[in-house]
């Protein structure tokens, strides 16, 4: 144990580093854009705030088209677009684009059902007492559903940390990386075990966490 | 005063066409507790909704104090809005919100800064014998004391008008008739003009002045509550009275 940590300790650190740091930084910048898009889909639905038949369409179009690329090919085929983004395929950097490109989908329509359970009563009483669009998608649907969105999020940050492993398998680096140079080219179980371990330690603290934070947000219930 | 000219209201839901409001017109004076009653789908909530504009009517107009505001738009239709209290069946607080922030959400929305709306809020919990529960959230309130605070928050703005959509169906008697009875003390304390929805002939018994049945998307009788009450002309006014000939 003591041998194996010698030789691999400091490569598996490293590694979950740039995974974690992958994951959080794609997951941040999802949101983003991710967000904005589940709530112009949600205003735009028709009898929503600002019904719009036609962007509601393409919305709901960019977000299933988005969301029916399985992940690897979308990995491929960013290749160019994520060069001309951040100058390199490789790295965390590399990785980064196409994490964003496939899970923004994947938020918006999360962020989309979070929402939708809202229910038309609340917005209406806001309305009625003068509230704005703005103000009642900040005030009232993004702030009453922030604890279902908060859950959504840990959702994506497991989701994101499977694809990170895979992005590994393109140079990407971390977990998924060492996973595959030493578990499958070098047949060293040993290692591919230690990342396996690590990966199921960190999606369960980053459930549990989640869980916790949703529930201290949510003022519901109690 | 409020005054509903020749208000029609159509839905048309992927092409059929349904009918909730048809040529109806009303006058609610300053200070009236008015209450309109009929049955379920008569097109009572469409009718109210119309007031402050959450619906559009397709035809006819809203006139407020003289000014018609049936075309009112953004900025002008907030404005608008922020004068005309609304409280609803199902109370819709906002359940991330404390019971204070929910009462001062009419001025937070208005710019009003901390400190000012705070104090207000503090003000109208006390009215609604609420002060207590300022910092706990709705779902720790029970449906009466909810309603109380929807009430509190819709006073925030200081409003000369408030909508009352069926705002006793959720409760039991009791406590149904405390709420009748903050309504009518607010009304009568601070002169707001009370719209009251009901589908229960007693509230209207209980604090209405003036009374409009609705039936079938029209208005079928109107007067004062007492007139309307002692001698109901339309059919279902005294089906809602409960003056049926059972055998009939
Ligand atoms: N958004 C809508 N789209 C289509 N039809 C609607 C809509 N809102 C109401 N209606 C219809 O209009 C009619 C009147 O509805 P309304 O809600 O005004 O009735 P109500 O008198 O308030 O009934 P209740 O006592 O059950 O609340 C009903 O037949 C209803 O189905
Ligand atoms: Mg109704």
């Amino acid at each position: 144990m003591r041998e194996f940590l010698a030789e691999y300790g400091q490569l598996l650190v490293e590694g979950t580093l740039a995974t974690l740091a992958m994951t959080f930084i794609s997951t941040a910048i999802t949101y983003v854009f991710g967000v904005p898009l589940g709530v112009l889909v949600t205003v735009t639905a028709p009898g929503s705030l600002k019904p719009h038949r036609g962007l509601n369409a393409v919305l709901g179009w960019i977000v299933n088209i988005g969301r029916s690329i399985p992940f690897i090919i979308l990995l491929v085929a960013l290749i160019p677009v994520t060069r001309f983004i951040v100058g390199t395929s490789l790295g965390t950097a590399g990785a980064i684009v196409p994490l964003v490109v496939a899970a923004t989908p994947f938020v918006a329509r999360m962020v989309e059902s979070s929402l939708a359970e809202l229910g038309p009563g609340v917005i209406e009483a806001a309305l009625s007492y003068g509230a704005s669009t703005w103000q009642v998608i900040w005030k009232v649907m993004l702030r009453e559903s922030l604890p279902s969105i908060a859950r959504g999020a840990s959702i994506t940050l497991i989701t994101l940390f499977g694809y990170s492993a895979m992005a590994g398998a393109i140079g990407a680096g971390g977990l998924g990386d060492i996973a595959i140079r030493y578990g499958y080219y070098r047949y060293q179980d040993d290692v591919m075990i230690a990342t396996i371990v690590i990966l199921i330690v960190l999606v369960q603290l980053i459930q549990t966490s989640g869980d916790l934070l949703a529930r201290a947000l949510d003022k519901r219930d109690r | 005063m409020i005054e509903l000219r020749n208000l029609s209201k159509t839905y048309s839901t992927r092409g059929v066409e349904h009918t909730a409001l048809e040529d109806v017109s009303l006058t609610i004076e300053d200070g009236d507790i008015f209450g309109i009653i009929g049955i379920s789908g008569a097109g009572k909530s469409t009718l109210v909704r119309c007031i402050n504009l959450l619906e559009k009517p397709t035809s006819g107009s809203v006139v407020i104090d003289g000014v018609d505001v049936t075309s009112f738009e953004g900025r002008q239709l907030s404005d608008l809005r922020a004068t005309i209290g609304m409280i609803f069946q199902d109370f819709n607080l906002f359940a991330q919100r404390t019971v204070l922030e929910n009462v001062t959400f009419p001025l937070e929305i208005r710019g009003d800064d901390r400190v000012d709306r705070e104090r207000r809020g503090m003000e109208l919990l006390d009215l609604v014998g609420l002060s207590a529960k300022a910092k706990q959230y709705p779902s720790q309130l029970s449906g009466g004391q909810q309603q109380r605070v929807s009430i509190a928050r819709a006073l925030a703005n200081h409003p000369r008008v408030i909508l009352c959509d069926e705002a006793t169906s959720a409760l039991d008697s009791l406590t149904t008739n405390s709420v009748l009875k903050l309504l009518r003390q607010i009304n009568r304390e601070m002169g707001v003009t009370m719209v009251v929805i009901t589908h229960e002939i007693g509230v209207v018994e209980k604090i209405c002045n003036r009374v409009a049945v609705i039936d079938g998307s029209r208005i079928v009788e109107q007067g004062s509550a007492a007139e309307v009450l002692e001698d109901p002309s339309a059919d279902v006014t005294r089906r809602l009275l409960g003056r049926v000939r059972w055998d009939a």
